[in-house]
């Protein structure tokens, strides 16, 4: 090992899921001191904190800290929408990088069970005393529902269905079926909130949210809390062979932005950012996308999870629709997708969703998955998205020891 | 009493030819619905006000069927391509399902009333609808 190179030395996530008698310090403690444990280490041993819970108050770092250990060290309140979790990660690995510490904490906890529809504003306003025209377009109403929507279902249904409308094949039971390979897959992970699998019959035929995408095949809000420990090469080297062995090898951390593209005023461009995002992460790593044994990919919605099987290049451009009726992204086929069972059923509680994807990918890599472990997982990639936009896209690479 | 109307958003139009405007970054063409100080494109601080093709076709939608309190469903949320301009709208006046609304569908521009204030002042809103 290299000593410049960077590993996830102990990671962990919380069963996701409703705990209505425990609250963002508790979940996300949880997730730090099992983390330190599967490590092998203790807070003394930390040089720096990253931390991050979207929809909670600012500070979670030093709440966290006060129910876990108070060192003094510096702490970084992250905030970057569902990339939350990777940019707490790659927060803790820029330090490293820097020479700043050897040793340093990421932590993503989110409490989500139960608040409803993401991204939606109230209705427009009937004829009041006086429209008056407020805000950035002039507006003489709230404009969701009236001039398209921007709640969470709705953009993902038109991510979905741009790319449908411009390579085709992309219908409704197409997507339906992405959804039911990803409820399939969780019955295997008792992390997960659901672990019900469920025929097609049934996911076309819950509650609709926003064409194409029925209830199920939209992402679970649950709570959960999911915690990493990162070390250099240079320090994992004086550490037990145990812990060198076990530890996984982050062979590339990238975070982009969405660059400037025509359409994206209207509707967020999820396309390019995950693209570029992928380009950088396969070039860090030296490795293609035909080697990756597993990937996590962020299928807040099913029709999410088509559009990032091309932007992560697992297919050809243009390819994804082809790709998954393959049968490649079942956890028996080619390309092994969301094993974990995604966003769809192991739940999305969103500042924990960027490392709990990687301790799903680092599980298999030490080969510590249980009944859904993919054999002989050497590679895996874990990628979310934010809307806004930013993307992180982590390559792992199993231990050479 | 005359009505005055008011429009839904600064960016419409009304009159007897309903349209939509946008700043043009004058360096190198791209659009805005909103206010820049710099291009997001090319960085230039050049803008200029111009009309946005009253007709397009649809480059996506879906059909909104679970909202916000007060958001009335169902309702079809779309991109339509006005000239090589992306616009956000709804679909109008036509039955909001896939079997009537679909991807490459040509549609215009349509205005229609939300309701007067106490002022007698009405604002209009606007969607596109099928070209049929």
């Amino acid at each position: 090992m290299a000593s410049d190179d960077i590993y996830i030395l102990g990671i962990y996530m919380t069963k996701f899921g409703k705990y209505p008698d425990r609250d963002t310090v508790d979940l996300a403690a949880e997730a730090v001191m099992a983390a330190l444990a599967d490590g092998g280490v203790t807070m003394k041993d930390m040089g720096i904190l990253a931390a991050g819970c979207l929809m909670g108050q600012g500070g979670i770092g030093q709440m966290i800290q006060k129910q876990v250990g108070q060192t003094g060290i510096p702490v970084y309140n992250v905030s970057n929408a569902c990339a939350t979790g990777a940019t707490a990660l790659r927060t803790a690995i820029m330090a490293i990088k820097a020479g700043e510490c050897d040793m340093g904490l990421a932590v993503g906890v989110e409490k989500l069970a139960g608040v409803g529809l993401l991204g939606a504003s109230s209705g427009p306003k009937g004829p009041g005393k006086e429209w008056k025209a407020t805000g950035r377009y002039g507006s003489v109403a709230n404009t969701d529902g009236l001039i398209g929507t921007a709640n969470m279902p709705g953009t993902f249904a038109q991510v979905g269905m741009e790319y449908g409308h411009k390579y085709g094949g992309a219908t409704f039971e197409l997507f339906a079926k992405i959804s039911e390979k990803n409820h399939a897959h969780s019955t295997l992970n008792p992390l997960a909130a659901y672990n019900k699998r469920m025929t097609l019959d049934e996911i076309m035929n819950d509650i609709m949210i926003a064409y194409p995408n029925t209830r199920p095949m939209c992402s679970a809000n649950c709570d959960g809390a999911a915690a990493a420990v990162v070390v250099s090469g240079k320090k994992l080297k004086t550490l037990s062979l145990e812990q060198q062995r076990r530890a996984i090898k982050v062979s590339a951390s990238v975070l982009t932005s969405d660059p400037y593209q025509e359409a994206c005023q209207v509707l967020p461009d999820v396309n390019t950012l995950t693209r570029i995002a992928a380009k950088q992460a396969y070039e860090q790593a030296g490795v293609s996308p035909s080697d990756l044994n597993l990937v996590e990919l962020h299928d807040c919605f099913a029709t999410a999870e088509l559009v990032h099987y091309d932007n992560l290049m697992l297919c050809e451009e243009g390819g994804a629709v082809d790709f998954f009726n393959s049968g490649a992204t079942w956890r028996d086929g080619k390309t092994p997708v969301n094993v974990s069972g995604g966003l769809e059923s192991k739940g999305h509680p969103i500042a924990a969703t960027g490392i709990a994807n990687i301790w799903e990918v680092c599980h298999h890599l030490r080969g510590e998955a249980g009944p859904r472990q993919i054999e002989g997982a050497k590679v895996g990639l874990a990628h979310v998205i934010g809307l806004g936009s930013a993307c992180g896209v982590h390559i792992l690479e199993k231990s050479a020891l | 009493m005359t009505t005055t109307q008011v429009p839904l958003v600064d960016y419409l139009v009304l009159g007897d030819k309903p349209h939509l405007i946008a700043n043009e970054c004058t360096s190198c063409g791209a659009k805005f619905f909103d206010r820049r100080n710099a291009c997001a494109s090319c960085f230039a601080t050049d803008f200029k006000k111009v009309e946005i093709a009253t007709e397009g076709e649809v480059r996506s939608f879906t059909i909104v069927t679970f909202a916000a309190p007060g958001v009335p469903v169902p309702f079809v949320a779309a991109i339509i391509n006005c000239g090589g301009t992306s616009v956000r709208a709804n679909i109008i006046n036509c039955d909001p399902t896939p079997e009537v609304v679909s991807l490459g569908m040509k549609v215009r521009l349509a205005t229609y009333s939300l309701g007067n204030d106490d002022n007698g002042s009405e604002a209009i809103g606007f969607g596109f609808e099928p070209i049929k």
